[in-house]
């Protein structure tokens, strides 16, 4: 089996950001990893540790600046084999570069350079633009199979069997074939940290850089983003003195008791 | 659990005897008990003011954070203003009552809660911020804000504390700089002696001394403001501080490696200055058996990597340009593994991670007190002596093996938090504490260090400070300051200096 594991770089999840005149501001912030992409890179690795899976190669794919380079040593650090840079300097944040382009450039790898892909591994969003489109678009223009919100995925026979997350409850899929697409979600497992030897492996492990325009996609966006503002600042709480106070706030301030 | 509240250093009995002694001692200073006409003077004096004969409201602030101390007192002052604290230190030093200042309560020598029943000056509503100068990154806000909250205001602003400690959510910045508090970041920021730009002060006689100030560069007189600075509230209560703040880093990495034997943490510290250079924040080291009851309660990355490492060192890089420190980063981290310095590490790849690697270290001190009697020593040493200490203990410990010697501490400053702890025995073991008293401290000063790095003297060690700290001359000198701040000795009475005898 071989695996393609989509990885995003992204503002890291810990910072606070700003909003600037064109939107969100990323000069000077640190970005990392999206933690959705970092567990579908996990999960690609377990499956590549477990020998019944036989997977041969697991490819990481990240779409961005040059920067994205680390992202991808981050996830060839933790096991993948080799990486692919798709090189623009569009903004990945759905400001420039959105959701259709992407699952469009994705096809194109898989279609051009990686046609012996069984497996797309996604994360399910990505924290900052929080579609969460890539996975099902892209199995959409495959014609493959997809199982989004993965929260367990088991072998089963020549496919899969997948455990997915809803607002309901555990929804389980059955994949009986691959090639397929899975979009995976927080409860899928912890993923491991670097350790310092795989981080000096992966120094040495391949990286292929393509350019975003040399694809003959459309990569203009589809959706026009009108305004970007921060949610209105949330009111600071106040302390009660005693229950007859908070008794008092809850109903007529809050009108949330008769 | 109800421990004897005096020193016991050279005494090492804690029977009645001992204790009514040391309680008509202390009770033969000038100082009298305040009574119920005491507590209606000084409601009439301040707005809020705690007092109450059920013990179990004043509980949290007569009692300390280790557990090892309970005071008795019957009132607390919640003075908002810095007119309120100065109204009550007036009519205190006018009846010759004791005042214990008090901020988040986090000390762990008892310098915060009453010996007796001394008033607790409490300065948890002095928490005001007042201004923010961001281009010379200078904060100035009431004794009482909480460390952590001021480190996210000043965040918002493009700036961190100098200070970092594991108590941060609950120590004040007034305890923080009447400590002198050290920390994770003593190393790249420097002490509160370096930082503190300027504090207002009320003296034990209600007057005001207003040293603040906005500018970093100043010698006009003696520097009145470094007396404060440490002085665990025995001259005076500091209201307000104006402190150095400095701007947030763009970038911010962070290792934990895995060292086999304590010389190799040497080198490992060696090539971190070496290659690290200015970008080196800090560098914390961790021994085996602490990391065995962490690991109980915390996931320890390298765990996972299936080996055991005698020390974890976490190790962690500040700086302007990310790809520039990630390089030197690397460098460094190569440069430990082909040497054999490490023996494994993990980098954090996100900002999660990076304080999930923080709280590991940062939980050693609470996840010890759980486990059971702590007895804690921190202490000062070149670090050739650095780790000698530890392994002395444990020899001298042999014959009492339910006494375990975990190790922590800011190594790249030379200090060791050194801490026994009995698991499961949560009372204190005399056989124990004679086997480590004066054997710790005759140590350490034979080695030139110091007995108390960063803790400082509290109720614990102030007896120690003729003799295992500072020359008789020197302590003269230092009672010769007090009591010219401090005439009555109202302020923290008992503790800091060596108590009369």
């Amino acid at each position: 089996m071989k695996i393609l594991v989509g990885v995003k770089r992204v503002v890291d999840y810990a910072v606070k950001v700003r909003v600037g005149s064109n939107g969100v501001e990323l000069k000077n912030v640190k970005m990392s990893l999206n933690p959705f992409c970092e567990i579908a890179v996990e999960e690609a690795v377990r499956l590549k540790e477990n020998k019944d899976a036989s997977v041969s190669e697991i490819v990481a794919l990240s779409i961005g600046p040059k920067q994205c380079q680390e992202t991808l040593r981050t996830a060839l650090a933790m096991g993948c084999d080799r990486g692919i840079h798709v090189q623009t300097d569009l903004r990945g944040d759905y400001m420039e570069l959105q959701s259709d382009a992407v699952a469009k450039l994705f096809q194109k790898i898989i279609e051009e350079k990686e046609k012996d892909t069984d497996l797309v591994l996604v994360g399910k969003q990505s924290i900052d633009s929080d579609c969460g489109h890539v996975g099902p678009m892209l199995a959409g223009y495959m014609s493959w199979p997809q199982a989004t919100f993965a929260a367990k995925i088991d072998l089963e026979g020549n496919g899969l069997l997948v455990e997915r997350e809803t607002d309901q409850g555990t929804e389980t899929v059955r994949i009986p074939k691959l090639p397929a697409v899975i979009s995976c979600d927080l409860r899928l497992n912890e993923p491991r940290y670097a350790t310092l030897p795989n981080i000096m492996k992966a120094k040495k492990k391949k990286i292929d850089t393509f350019q975003a325009e040399d694809f003959g996609i459309d990569l203009e966006p589809k959706n026009k983003v009108l305004e970007v503002f921060e949610p209105p600042a949330r009111k600071e709480g106040i302390f009660v003195d005693d229950v007859n106070q908070l008794i008092d706030k809850l109903r007529n301030e809050a009108a949330v008791i008769p | 659990m109800y421990s004897c509240p005096f020193p016991t250093n050279r005494f090492t009995s804690t029977s009645c005897a001992i204790i009514n002694i040391v309680r008509r001692r202390l009770a033969s200073t000038s100082l009298r008990s305040p009574t119920a006409k005491d507590f209606q003077e000084l409601s009439k004096r301040i707005e809020k003011v705690i007092t109450t004969d059920n013990s179990q409201t004043l509980l949290k602030y007569n009692s300390d954070w280790t557990g090892h101390y309970q005071g008795r007192s019957r009132v607390v002052c919640q003075p908002k203003s810095t007119e309120e604290v100065a109204s009550i230190l007036k009519y205190c030093n006018e009846e010759k009552i004791g005042v214990v200042p008090q901020a988040g309560n986090t000390g762990v020598v008892g310098g915060s809660v009453p010996i007796h029943d001394e008033v607790i000056l409490s300065l948890e509503r002095l928490d005001g911020i007042f201004s923010f100068d961001d281009e010379n990154g200078i904060l100035t806000c009431g004794s009482g804000c909480v460390l952590q909250n001021l480190q996210d205001k000043v965040a918002a602003w493009g700036h961190l504390m100098p200070i970092d400690l594991g108590a941060k959510g609950s120590c004040q910045i007034g305890g923080n700089v009447s400590t002198n508090a050290g920390g994770q970041y003593y190393y790249r920021f420097g002490s509160i002696h370096a930082n503190i730009i300027g504090m207002e002060v009320v003296l034990p006689d209600g007057s005001i001394l207003d040293l603040m100030s906005k500018i970093q560069k100043d010698n006009t007189g003696y520097d009145l403001k470094h007396l404060f600075v440490g002085a665990e509230g025995t001259l005076g209560v500091i209201t307000k501080v104006a402190i150095r703040c400095p701007r947030l880093p763009a970038a911010r990495n962070v290792a934990f490696l895995g060292c086999e034997s304590f010389d190799m943490v040497r080198k490992t510290l060696i090539c971190a200055k070496e290659e690290l250079g200015e970008i080196l924040a800090a560098f914390e080291f961790m021994d085996e058996q602490i990391l065995d009851h962490v690991g109980n309660k915390k996931k320890i990355p390298m765990k996972r990597v299936d080996r055991n490492y005698q020390f974890c060192i976490l190790v962690e890089t500040q700086g302007s340009n990310g790809e520039h420190d990630l390089a030197k980063l690397e460098s460094f981290l190569e440069k430990s593994l082909t040497s054999g310095n490490i023996v494994d590490g993990i980098v954090a790849q996100d900002m999660k991670q990076v304080n999930e690697m923080w709280e590991i270290r940062e939980s050693c001190n609470p996840i010890i007190r759980e486990i059971g009697y702590n007895y804690k020593y921190d202490v000062s040493l070149s670090l050739s002596d650095y780790y000698d200490i530890a392994e002395e203990m444990r020899k001298r410990l042999a014959t009492k093996p339910e006494a375990i010697v975990v190790n922590w501490g800011h190594v790249i400053d030379g200090n060791l938090h050194l801490n026994i702890v009995t698991p499961g025995v949560f009372s204190v073991d005399e056989q124990v504490k004679e086997l480590i008293e004066p054997f710790i401290f005759e140590s350490v000063v034979r080695r030139g260090g110091s007995i108390s790095a960063e803790h400082g003297l509290g109720q614990c060690k102030n007896n120690y400070l003729g003799k295992y700290a500072k020359t008789e001359d020197a302590v003269k000198v230092m009672k010769s300051l007090k009591k010219i701040f401090d005439p009555n000795g109202i302020m923290n009475p008992g503790k800091f200096l060596p108590s009369d005898e």
